[in-house]
């Protein structure tokens, strides 16, 4: 133990007694960070520096907080202000009282690469009151008031911290960090999951929050950039950016499409979309212009110096089709300053590369060097002539390497500041190998897909889902899985027909008024398109006999079209596998037969229809079960479906029409209904909370109704007053006597569609 | 008797050929054979009908179609007097009387049951029996009936029926190449060759678009307009916003696209 040592400064024998601790780590770092501290922190800034110093150092915790702090300190002061030092205690005070004290020294450890990018002290206290906020929020409490867990996710996410805010906003964040304590507080494992970032839905919200323009949300005038402007109709395939802190991968593009960022942020003046556009405008001309060349014989310089030539080639093709491009790649290019790589010490070539690409691009460059001149001249007296060619410009990019080559170009450090033009992709289209090196290796060819277990159906579709706490979606949280239904006998479906013949001669009667008359003429009219002889000349004997004619004597015509098309979807979960009240068929029976009745109805109107069921096992087995297709007519096989219907699990309600919406909203009808038969309230047994699931499904309608549809419920049960007005509104009905459904259904939906 | 020569073109339209198909609608019009000009939405069909009439020395008669047209407003109907009723010829039948050519534009918009009643004048009967009033014109020998109708926006509701279009020789129409669209806007309005290039740079990337959103490409009318624009002192940015693409789209992605082609076009 080295408490005795004497230090030879007297400033400094004070600082140490001011500090007044016995760790042998603390002294061994202490110099070094007090000459930090002391060429950041004023005087004062000094004193409560090695006060809190000294604090930490006391609550009983070991060295490793003080050492963070000791450590963190004078660079997060320099970023936000000493200042912020008091807020930054309070809360360790907080965390030291709550059994969370574990998280202290990784709280103070990601302190400082935190501040550096908050900038402002107001931002710091923000980030402060977020995490206060989780702590408490996530900290177990037994009895009401104790709180004894700590907080599981609390030192995950103080770890994850620099590398959120390099991708979020503070109120990004704020939202990332709220859905995770809504969805995972009682659940440990999954809390630490998520604010590690490690599951997927934690990134998946991640990337919904992240700060710049996201891909996702440009993808169509992306697309339609490279259709109306290029002529090109290449895939886009984004590539994460988030979570490759090393390597930034580098826009390509290979067989499979052109790979682009899943984000870019604006750089200066210049908004993310315009340099998603740089980007893919830069690759349509490789793709039209550059011949791959053999670089066996060509050193990675030359390699590189072919690169930056032919890319300037190309975008100068570029800016001749369209000139407003130049503004727009020069505002992206780097613009290297002459004098910034010394020779000397540095290897220069990326330097000189970049300035000369600059320069080829750029008339107003005003770089004084001859040879970089010399060359630009070359390329515009090349490039005068025509489009030139990938070969000609690398003849002209292999002379000027001889011609600049310099020992130093093979310094191990390597001058990269400002030479990294980013809208550029990584050009592995340029180069072919004649021998197989091993230098590159090649991950996306001739990879076997691995024999598949028996596929099963069609692969599962995705639904969000509508978490009413806080007012989002939960993204990608409902798997619907289709299938067709199974069949039974569609003998049993005639023979319920034929037991509803009664009910059925009277359903045609109303059938045949609803049946469209495509044109109807309308006669006495005042104005009308065309002159009603037979009431003109009534008209006109009254008018010569004195009597006062009727002035109506036009007649005109309505068209009269039905242009409807209706979805069916059918609930069925367990309950349906009830008796009915006052009857001796279970619900599905009688469900069955009202279907097949509408079906047979509908199918006599003529107007497109589709019968789907559902029901569900929780958010990952939602199923879709296809009855009747709109393609196909009520006949046998869609009546051997309905012949096999059979009732089991829940009723996950808003996924199931998200998906019917999905089939609905892709007929070209004027009008779309979806009519949704159900027994009980939208539930399922993975969620807990009742409203939830009633909440989604409202929100499902909402969204039906963006697009169109008009949704409308069928409730079989009797207590559905409760809650079906909340997710429908008005727009639907409840049949009290369950055993006239099958004459109730047709009639509703005849009057719905009159 | 109807006045002919207020149907007469008076001055010289301006028509850009694109192939032979002056020469070949002389040919048509020689043996007074019905013809059908295809193509879409402003890309010289209804100029070409005036330039062939006006090149011909004879009368035309357009008549707009549209869905509340009815067979009456093309043939005539009676109307009521004070003392009675009076017949009123319709265009169609003025023309048949007068020896003009009969141009029905956009005859898809019309109901099919509608342009049936054109079936008579175009065959070797050359005749139009007016039911309602009893008489049977023998078409003036100097008559001619033209149609015109963009097969793009055509649905399955609005298509000729195949007894109407097999009475016609047809001109399939279409946006000229760039070079001859540019001579066309820049003699249009005067504009410079290197203005008329940059718009129809523009009008083809709006072209590449159809059937992505958009339903019709920038149409050469279009072009004319911005043309004008700037030719008036607007600044070309704003001329080619306002001229383009503001009436082709409501599509946010794709208005801000052709925006930003306009910037890249306009350095």
């Amino acid at each position: 133990m080295t408490t005795e040592t004497e230090y030879q400064h007297p400033l400094m024998r004070a600082y140490w007694a001011q500090i007044d601790t016995r760790f042998p780590q603390v002294e061994a770092v202490f110099e070094d960070v007090m000459a930090e501290a002391l060429a950041v922190l004023t005087r004062e800034g000094i004193d409560a520096y090695l006060e809190a110093a000294r604090v930490i150092g006391k609550l009983g915790r070991g060295v490793e907080p003080m050492l963070a702090f000791l450590e963190e300190w004078p660079s997060t002061a320099k970023a936000v202000g000493e200042a912020a030092l008091p807020a930054v205690m309070a809360l360790v005070q907080r965390m030291q009282k709550s059994p969370n004290g574990n998280a202290i020294t990784p709280f103070l450890q990601t302190l400082a690469a935190v501040a550096r990018r908050l900038h402002a002290q107001e931002q710091m206290q923000h980030y402060l009151d977020i995490t206060l906020d989780f702590m408490e929020r996530t900290t177990g409490s037994i009895h009401g008031h104790h709180t004894t867990f700590p907080s599981p996710g609390l030192p995950e996410f103080f770890a994850q911290a620099p590398n959120l805010l390099n991708q979020l906003t503070l109120a990004g964040l704020k939202n990332w960090v709220e859905y995770g304590i809504r969805n995972y507080r009682t659940h440990p494992e999954r809390q630490k999951d998520y604010f590690s970032v490690q599951s997927a839905d934690s990134r998946a919200v991640l990337q919904r929050e992240r700060h710049g323009t996201l891909f996702m949300d440009v993808e169509r005038k992306l697309d339609l950039y490279l259709r109306g402007l290029w002529r090109d109709a290449e895939q886009l395939v984004p590539y994460s950016t988030a979570f490759d802190e090393l390597r930034k991968p580098i826009p390509y593009y290979d067989k499979l499409g052109m790979r682009v960022p899943d984000v870019y942020d604006d750089a200066g003046a210049i908004a993310g979309l315009d340099r998603y556009r740089a980007t893919l405008a830069h690759m349509v001309g490789h793709r039209r212009w550059t011949q791959a060349q053999v670089a066996d014989n060509w050193s990675p310089f030359q390699r590189m110096a072919v690169e930056f030539f032919e890319d300037c080639r190309i975008e100068t093709l570029l800016i001749r089709e369209y000139p407003g491009l130049r503004g727009l790649f020069l505002a992206l290019h780097p613009k290297p300053l002459e004098a910034a790589c010394d020779p000397e010490t540095t290897s220069c070539l990326r330097h000189r590369m970049a300035m000369l690409s600059r320069a080829l691009l750029d008339p107003a460059h005003g770089y004084a060097d001859t040879d970089l001149n010399d060359f630009v001249a070359r390329f515009h007296a090349v490039m005068e002539a025509g489009e030139s060619s990938t070969k000609e410009i690398a003849a002209l990019a292999l002379s000027y390497v001889a011609k600049t080559r310099r020992q130093s170009d093979q310094f191990a450090r390597v001058h990269f500041d400002n030479t990294v033009v980013d809208f550029r992709d990584d050009n592995r289209h340029m180069w072919q190998f004649i021998e197989a090196g091993d230098e590159e290796e090649v991950f996306d060819e001739d990879r076997k897909a691995a024999p598949d277990a028996e596929i099963k159906g069609l692969p599962p579709r995705h639904y969000p889902e509508w978490d009413y706490n806080s007012q989002t979606y939960r993204p990608d949280w409902a798997s619907v899985y289709e299938a067709l239904h199974a069949s039974g006998n569609p003998a049993d479906i005639d023979r319920l027909l034929q037991k509803h013949s009664a009910l059925a001669k009277q359903l045609k009667k109303m059938l045949d008024l609803l049946k469209p008359q495509d044109k109807v003429r309308i006669r006495y009219q005042e104005e009308g398109s065309e002159l009603d002889l037979d009431v003109a000349i009534r008209s006109l004997i009254d008018f010569k006999g004195g009597a006062t004619p009727d002035p109506r004597i036009n007649m005109s015509h309505r068209t009269d079209g039905r242009d409807i098309a209706v979805m069916l979807l059918l609930d069925l979960s367990e309950s349906l596998n009830e008796k009915a009240a006052g009857s001796d068929q279970t619900i599905l029976e009688l469900s069955q037969e009202a279907v097949s009745l509408l079906a047979w109805a509908i199918e006599k109107l003529g107007d497109p229809f589709a019968i789907a069921g559902f029901h569900s096992n929780t958010r990952h087995d939602v199923r879709y079960l296809h009855i009747k297709g709109y393609g196909e007519h009520f006949n046998d096989e869609v009546k051997a479906r309905l012949a096999a219907m059979e009732a089991g699990y829940s009723t996950r309600m808003g996924a199931a029409m998200r998906h019917a919406a999905h089939y609905l909203g892709a007929r070209p009808a004027d009008k779309k209904l979806m009519l949704i038969l159900t027994d009980g309230k939208p539930s399922d047994v993975d969620a807990h909370d009742e409203r939830l699931l009633i909440e989604d499904a409202r929100q499902a309608v909402k969204e039906l109704d963006q697009q169109g549809i008009f949704s409308y419920c069928i409730s079989l049960d009797p207590k559905a007053d409760e809650y079906v007005g909340d997710i429908f509104g008005r727009q639907f009905t409840v049949i009290d006597h369950i055993e006239r459904l099958p004459e109730k259904l047709p009639a509703l939906f005849m009057a719905l569609t009159k | 008797m109807t006045d002919k020569d207020q149907y007469k073109i008076q001055q010289e339209p301006f028509y850009q050929q694109q192939k032979n198909e002056v020469a070949l609608y002389e040919a048509a019009y020689r043996n007074r054979l019905p013809v059908m000009v295809k193509g879409p939405t402003g890309c010289g069909k209804s100029r070409f009908v005036e330039y062939m009439a006006w090149k011909l020395n004879k009368p035309l008669i357009t008549v707009a179609c549209n869905e509340d047209m009815t067979a009456s407003d093309l043939v005539g109907r009676y109307l009521l007097e004070a003392n009675g009723t009076r017949w009123l010829d319709g265009p169609l039948t003025t023309a048949a009387r007068i020896g003009a050519i009969c141009y029905l534009d956009e005859i898809v918009e019309a109901r099919q049951d509608t342009t049936v009643v054109i079936h008579p004048l175009t065959d070797h009967r050359r005749t139009l029996p007016l039911d309602k009033k009893g008489e049977l014109i023998h078409a003036h020998p100097d008559f001619q009936l033209v149609i015109s109708y963009n097969p793009g926006y055509q649905t399955l509701m609005k298509d000729l029926k195949q007894s109407t279009k097999q009475r016609f020789t047809g001109f399939d129409f279409d946006y000229p190449d760039a070079a001859l669209e540019t001579e066309i806007v820049a003699k249009e309005t005067g504009a410079d060759v290197a203005m008329a290039a940059r718009l129809v740079k523009i009008g083809a990337v709006a072209r590449g678009l159809k059937g992505h959103g958009l339903d019709e490409g920038i149409s050469t009318r279009l072009l004319v307009y911005a043309a004008t624009l700037i030719k008036d002192g607007v600044d070309p940015r704003d001329a080619c916003r306002m001229a383009l693409v503001r009436p082709i789209t409501d599509d946010a992605d794709i208005r801000d696209t052709l925006d930003h082609a306009i910037d890249a076009t306009f350095a």
